[in-house]
């Protein structure tokens, strides 16, 4: 327990660092603090791998049935997204958006209650990992979609309006930003859906009905069909840009209603405690 | 010893007296020669470019080396002093290292921040290196202007942007397009700047060009000079959806397209952006098409907007960039003066009997049955050891002085016995940039 509360710690001081040194590349307009950025972050996340790879040889299994322990597999998978779109696109600046919601991740975790969840026999099943690991994959992919978006409609404006600020030099063309947006949306979809799909079986195995409109089960749907509509506009009608950029953003704030607003405000199984009871 | 710079420059001197002065990079070693043959000149550099001529020098009399110089600069091209006197500068010691330091960090060029001076530089001091006439001064004083002025690059934005409105055209494509391969651009009409800003586009890697005219001839010309394609006046329109980026500059009163057609094109683009520049006055394009959610259109107000934001931009860094350069001029100044003989001597001396009372300190600690006597005749050998050793070492420094390669003896004795605490050490590692 030691052990990982270390890792947790430094995991979370990391993303910190990495924030803060996006940050200052982007209002400072140093690129060299960026390559430093993303350094850490490669370093946090093997921290975090490691903290995961602790809890789960503690036998407490999967590591994202508590509110806790999803937030900072959120960052998680956050964090390897976005280093893997850097890799491809070169996209230093939207680190000062992906660190930070990272670190944040982990501040909310680290102050929602870490309680140890023990599964009762009949939701013990591989589907059930699957299910949440697919669910947060596409979320972070979905969340990068949205900084992409959000970028989009910054650097249009400047080229629209003619007026540049400090920003624009640091932010990559329209073209990359549209792209990266098309990417994330064509990672995050099939996650979302994968996830969907073993949520439904192992619905199934655990009390026999594969849906039961619960209101998590409701908003995922909804958003689902948001993204979906979104890849169809993309493929098939030529949607892109800042129209593209919106939706991209419309649909995230809806998908984080179904994340949290849905544990937080409403009730049904899906909330975190609610496995407990069963 | 000191750096010496004479020279003239946009600044003090029109083309007509540049021109007059300049220094052929084939014929660089006869003048270098010369320079060097000078009586109160040991190392020389030649750097002569359209917008400056100018002379870097190493002497120890520097108001004599500047009289020398000028008269030189005046004879080897045969002119009379009093035509250039009023156009040549002259700086000595901490003044002309700023001054190199500030030229080859491009904030002396016309265009602030225009990246050819440093390699205009670099190929001077190439010159002589090949004619053997730099020694260890401005060997390391240019290595250094290199260095620095690769520090200024990288510290400040000051050649971030584009102050050409053709530059800032490719700039603003690239900011919508990322890579100008595979794209294809259309000229509208002629015009000089059109013309101009189509070949910044090919250079920077557009693969189609497109012309159009309503005199069909002039469009062929043009597609022939830039090896496109001419597409008759008439149906121009109906090539724009293949269009990425269209230059305009017809003579015509009206607008030449129209909004309307533009939303039409874009949508036959599936929204692909396009990228449209008004360079005509009165405008070819109606500026409504900016509205239009693909379509990003720049006139030439635009256009200048971008560059005079540019330019002040530029000159905001430019402050920056001159703090980085007078802290870089006091480092050097601290080398310099490191090179003096007698601040030598006095560090080796110093240096020596530091170690020596060190020792006879830890030696006299052991042997505690001494007599005073003895213990006094133990410092006076050890500091006899000094001297003897010291003797020679500290005449060839003196007479070295008055040659030219004495700063080379200084610059050794100090490595060979570690006195670099004035400032030398950093100095070292700076030749990795030539």
């Amino acid at each position: 327990m030691g052990t990982m509360t270390l890792l947790f710690t430094s995991t979370t001081l990391v993303y910190l660092a990495a924030s803060i040194f996006y940050l200052v590349s982007m209002i400072g307009k140093r690129p060299q603090a960026g390559r430093i950025g993303r350094w850490l972050l490669l370093a946090g996340i093997i921290f975090h791998a490691a903290c995961f790879a602790v809890q789960h040889s503690t036998a407490r299994g999967t590591p994202v049935t508590s509110l806790h322990e999803s937030l900072s597999f959120f960052a998680w998978c956050l964090i390897l997204l976005f280093l893997l779109l850097d890799l491809r696109f070169r996209l230093s600046v939207m680190g000062a958006f992906a660190a930070p919601l990272a670190f944040l991740s982990m501040v909310a975790s680290a102050l929602s209650p870490n309680i140890v969840v023990q599964l009762s026999p009949v939701l013990k099943s591989w589907l059930f990992p699957v299910h949440i690991m697919f669910a947060f994959l596409g979320n972070a992919a979905f969340a990068l979609a949205f900084g992409a978006g959000v970028m989009y409609l910054i650097q249009n404006r400047m080229l629209k309006s003619k007026h540049f600020t400090g920003i624009y030099q640091l932010l990559p063309s329209l073209d990359v930003l549209d792209r990266v947006n098309y990417t994330c949306l064509s990672i995050g979809f099939p996650l979302m859906t994968l996830g969907i799909i073993s949520g439904a079986f192992w619905a199934n195995t655990a009390w026999g009905t594969y849906w039961r409109w619960d209101p998590k089960e409701t908003w995922a749907l909804i958003t689902w069909f948001l993204y979906a509509a979104l890849l169809h506009g993309r493929l098939s009608t030529g949607w892109r840009g800042r129209r593209a950029a919106i939706f991209s953003i419309i649909a995230f704030i809806f998908l984080l209603f179904t994340f949290l607003g849905v544990n937080l405000l409403l009730s049904g199984y899906h909330t975190f405690d609610a496995f407990a009871v069963l | 010893m000191n750096i010496v710079i004479v020279g003239l420059s946009h600044k003090t001197a029109p083309v007509e007296i540049r021109e007059k002065v300049a220094f052929p990079p084939s014929a660089m070693e006869a003048p270098l020669q010369q320079m060097l043959k000078l009586p109160s000149v040991s190392e020389a550099v030649i750097v002569s470019t359209c917008n400056r001529v100018e002379l870097y020098v190493i002497s120890r009399q520097p108001d004599a080396a500047i009289i020398e110089l000028k008269q030189f600069l005046a004879d080897f091209h045969n002119l009379k002093l009093e035509t250039l006197q009023d156009h040549l500068y002259d700086f000595e010691g901490a003044a002309a290292i700023k001054h190199v330091l500030r030229v080859a960090s491009s904030l002396d060029s016309m265009m602030i921040g225009e990246p050819q001076i440093l390699g205009q530089i670099k190929s001077a001091y190439g010159y002589a290196c090949e004619h053997k006439t730099v020694g260890l001064i401005l060997n390391r004083f240019l290595n250094k202007a290199f260095s620095v002025a690769k520090r200024v690059r990288n510290e400040t934005a000051i050649a971030s942007n584009a102050v050409s409105v053709s530059f800032a055209a490719v700039e603003l494509a690239r900011k919508i397009f990322d890579s100008l391969e595979n794209k294809t651009v259309m000229l509208i009409g002629a015009g000089e700047m059109c013309e101009l800003a189509a070949k910044h586009f090919i250079n920077n890697g557009v693969s189609k060009v497109l012309v159009t005219n309503r005199t069909f001839s002039r469009a062929e010309k043009l597609a022939e000079e830039f090896g496109g394609v001419a597409v008759s006046f008439d149906n121009f329109r109906e090539q724009l959806h293949r269009v990425d980026i269209v230059l305009s500059s017809t003579g015509a009163p009206d607008y030449v397209l129209s909004a309307k057609k533009l939303k039409e094109v874009s949508k036959m683009r599936r929204y692909e952006p396009m990228f449209l520049i008004d360079i005509a006055v009165p405008r070819d394009i109606d500026p409504l098409a900016n509205k239009l959610d693909s379509i990003y259109l720049y006139d030439v107000d635009d256009l200048q907007g971008v560059v005079q934001a540019n330019l002040k931009g530029r000159q905001k860094e430019a402050a920056k960039a001159e703090l980085i350069i007078s802290e870089e001029v006091d480092q050097f100044c601290l080398w310099l003066s490191s090179l003096e003989v007698k601040p030598t001597i006095v560090a080796l001396r110093q240096r020596m009997e530091q170690i020596r009372q060190g020792e006879v300190e830890k030696t006299l600690n052991s042997l505690t049955r001494l007599e005073d006597k003895e213990r006094k005749a133990i410092e006076a050998m050890t500091s006899a050891i000094i001297n003897k050793i010291l003797h020679h070492p500290t005449y060839i420094l003196k007479q070295k002085n008055n040659d030219a390669d004495g700063n080379l003896y200084v610059d050794v004795a100090r490595t060979l016995f570690d006195l670099t605490d004035q400032g030398g050490i950093e100095l070292n590692n700076d030749k990795s940039n030539s």
